[in-house]
């Protein structure tokens, strides 16, 4: 029981997903104009985050190892047809606002993430609250940052106008506002020192990627982290030739050298 | 012809797929250190985007809707973008040696990449046919390589400024961004 406990501190608090990963930017600038948006956006993540992280876990002694990845796109992109479908039904609204926003929480870091990191290796309970904890963390993250646009965007919390038309800042509803508000939020990070992806001060774990794609693990493609640490190794292997070719060139230089002395 | 080149310069500019989609920002961001590297990420994703934009279009009017089984097009969508990558990269690699180093390490970067699947299902939603859906493809394609081209060349010119310590590394860059999002606002008069 405390390990569950303990997981959805991690994912609320400790490793939130917007605020300390950075992860899943796209839906984090697009969705955020309202805070209902956010709210929407963060709780059908965290539908599809539980399930396919309790799906994965319950199916990871199945599953063969090298077709982990591709096996894990089929069932997330599963879940998340249901909930596109479930949204079209029952809350259209919502739907028609997140658009093709739904679609793409296919290819979200968050989800592949986990079910990489935690679910793959994590009995169904835990990881299924692992998902609860993300999911939330990430709603969370959705809804204050929704909330801050929409109160200084369009003057209204939920819908509820407070702030007069000629207060208001339209440029925070659109699309630049999004990539100010994110800024203020990074530099305030920087500010007080707090843990983020993007000033370095989490450790580059395989899930902290902090916007950088080439360090990235969080997404789907983990080939790609085999081809990037062969290019490495390859890299260092050259550095290392390259000097001791250097090394055995300054040696022969200076044979040649004393060569020349003794004659 | 004139409806097409309206769809391309459409796509590229006045609804740009970062700047006014929020699509594909993690290597936005994430890749536009230097201008020879974001140039490289550019080609790429116009490769991976114009494939992908045809191969999808065909997958969706020759085999989803025949079968009616439209409501899966998300799935089918994402395996054929994923398994696409890995066939060109093989492709490339045995016969394009020089192109494959050029666009290598790129290429499965992009296959989650959320632009790739969104110009698919963009063409869906919108009901282009095949050739509609590939001019789509290259606008959106084109429009990512000019922001994250533009976005690192201005990073190239600002590294040595003078930044207020709060602001140095990401907020910085997103700022930028943001005043680049405000200027590409200024093409949606172009068309109506």
């Amino acid at each position: 029981m405390n390990k569950c406990i303990e997981r959805l501190y991690n994912g609320i608090i400790k490793e939130n997903p917007t605020f300390v990963l950075m992860l899943g930017m796209c839906p984090t600038l697009a969705v955020t104009t309202t805070a209902i948006n956010g709210v929407g956006m963060g709780l059908s993540t965290t539908a599809v985050l539980v399930f396919s992280n309790l799906i994965i876990s319950m199916l990871r002694k199945i599953i063969p190892d090298r077709v982990r990845i591709p096996a894990y796109i089929v069932i997330v992109a599963s879940l998340v047809t249901i909930v596109q479908l479930l949204l079209q039904a029952y809350v259209p609204s919502l739907y028609n606002s997140l658009g093709i926003f739904i679609p793409l929480i296919v290819v979200n870091c968050i989800i592949l993430g986990r079910a990489e990191a935690y679910a793959a290796k994590n009995g169904p309970v835990e990881s299924a609250f692992d998902g609860i904890g993300m999911g939330l963390g990430f709603t969370v993250g959705l809804t204050c940052i929704a909330i801050f646009r929409e109160i200084l965007g369009a003057g209204s919390v939920f819908g509820m106008e407070f702030i007069p038309e000629d207060f208001r800042i339209t440029i925070f509803g659109l699309a630049p506002g999004a990539f100010f508000v994110l800024a203020g939020l990074t530099a305030l990070q920087n500010k007080f020192k707090a843990p983020s992806a993007t000033n370095g001060s989490v450790p580059q774990s395989k899930l902290a990627c902090g916007g950088n794609c080439m360090n990235c693990t969080g997404s789907a493609c983990m080939a790609n982290h085999t081809t990037l640490e062969t290019l490495r190794i390859q890299a260092e292997e050259e550095a290392l030739a390259a000097k001791k070719a250097a090394l055995a060139k300054k040696e022969a230089e200076m044979k040649a050298k004393m060569e020349k002395k003794d004659e | 012809m004139k409806e097409l080149i309206l769809v391309i310069v459409g796509a590229a500019l006045v609804n740009n797929i970062i700047l006014s989609q929020f699509q594909g920002l993690c290597p936005f961001l994430g890749v536009s250190k230097k201008v020879d590297t974001s140039i490289g990420m550019g080609g790429a994703v116009i490769f991976v985007i114009v494939l992908a934009s045809a191969v999808t279009s065909l997958i969706y009017s020759f085999v989803l809707v025949p079968l009616n089984v439209t409501y899966l097009q998300t799935i089918a969508f994402i395996l054929v973008i994923a398994a696409l990558v890995q066939f060109v990269e093989m492709f490339l690699k045995k016969s394009m040696p020089s192109l494959y180093q050029a666009l290598g390490v790129f290429l499965p970067l992009i296959t989650t990449n959320c632009a790739v699947l969104g110009s698919a299902l963009t063409n869906v939603q919108k009901e282009y046919n095949f050739l509609f859906s590939v001019a789509n493809g290259l606008g959106t394609a084109v429009g990512f390589t000019i922001a994250i081209v533009l976005l690192a060349s201005i990073r190239e010119s600002i590294e040595d400024n003078d930044i207020p310590y709060n602001f140095q590394g990401s907020p910085i860059v997103l700022i930028t961004s943001g005043l680049m999002a405000i200027a590409f606002m200024g093409f949606s008069g172009l068309i109506k």
